[in-house]
């Protein structure tokens, strides 16, 4: 399966804006902070599956073709690491440990605001150590 | 938190960007690669090995600019090693992430090293290097010819 590099730049850009006010409610408005992480990590959810709803937005809004297509699954890949990081953080704002509600969020914004500003896929980068660790792991994406 | 984490983000941003791919010089180690650790013959003066993944974008740009360079060199070999597939070599260089790229001089000692995506100049450079420091003993290379 191939992706559009510019529709992944633009998810990586509305998760930036979403996680940042995420934190930004953090403490402040916990509630809200942790219904907007929710609805990220289902974002993420559905991203690791293939059917990313920033990228469908992207579709949808942008008609052209892209120049020139890359591989879905480091993205892919990415988004499932992405929602791990979310999923820890709303643990941390349902249990009330504030530390790894706003830890958490906060390494999630950062990694998308490196992919969206720079185009760092760290999500896909931490791969090779996790296999490195993990070197029996099955953690190939199907196609 | 917002701020400090977009901050930071920046902060990591233009240092990866300004180091990314940057060749480096590699400490002389007493194990260089052989041709049974590689699955491939050594370059007759030089090698350029790529460690790659499938989860990985800019791998196939760098495949490009070593598959370039070995084109236009004479003597200098190109060998794409997946990374996921030979751990135990990953483990041995310290391969952190890919692309990650050695260069080799012709006995198989690794002389550079860069992680990311290298710029092909620099390779050339690098693989300049690589000949005269491989080759220090025959006089009849000369690596100014490159």
């Amino acid at each position: 399966m191939r992706a559009d590099p510019r529709a992944l730049r633009f998810s990586a850009a509305i998760t930036t804006v979403i996680l940042a006010l995420v934190l930004a409610a953090g403490s402040v408005w916990p509630l809200a902070a942790t219904v907007l992480l929710a609805a990220q990590a289902l974002v993420f959810a559905l991203g690791a599956a293939g059917r990313s709803p920033y990228g469908m937005l992207f579709k949808a809004l942008v008609k052209s073709a892209p120049k020139e297509t890359e591989d879905a699954r480091p993205p892919r890949f990415a988004q499932g690491v992405g929602l791990a990081f979310a999923v820890a953080g709303l643990a941390g704002y349902l249990l009330g440990i504030t530390p790894l509600a706003l830890g958490a969020t906060a390494a999630a914004l950062l990694a998308a605001f490196l992919n969206a500003a720079f185009g760092f896929c760290l999500g896909c980068e931490t791969y090779l150590l996790l296999r490195r660790l993990l070197p029996a792991a099955k953690l190939e994406v199907p196609q | 938190m917002v701020l400090a984490t977009l901050a930071l983000g920046t902060v990591i941003g233009v240092v990866k960007l300004r180091r990314d791919g940057r060749v480096r010089d590699v400490a002389p180690a007493p194990d260089g690669l052989t041709e049974a650790d590689l699955g491939a013959g050594l370059g007759e003066r030089a090698t350029l090995v790529q460690f790659s993944t499938a989860f990985c974008q800019p791998c196939r740009a760098t495949r490009r600019v070593l598959a370039d360079v070995s084109g236009i060199v004479p003597g200098v070999a190109h060998v794409e090693i997946d990374a996921e597939s030979r751990l135990d070599l990953v483990r041995r260089l310290d391969i952190m992430r890919t692309p990650t790229v050695l260069v080799l001089d012709s006995s198989g000692n690794i002389v550079k090293r860069a992680s990311g995506q290298p710029r092909k100049e620099e390779v050339l450079a690098a693989l300049a290097g690589a000949v005269s420091h491989g080759s220090s003993h025959e006089s009849s290379h000369n690596p100014d010819e490159m």
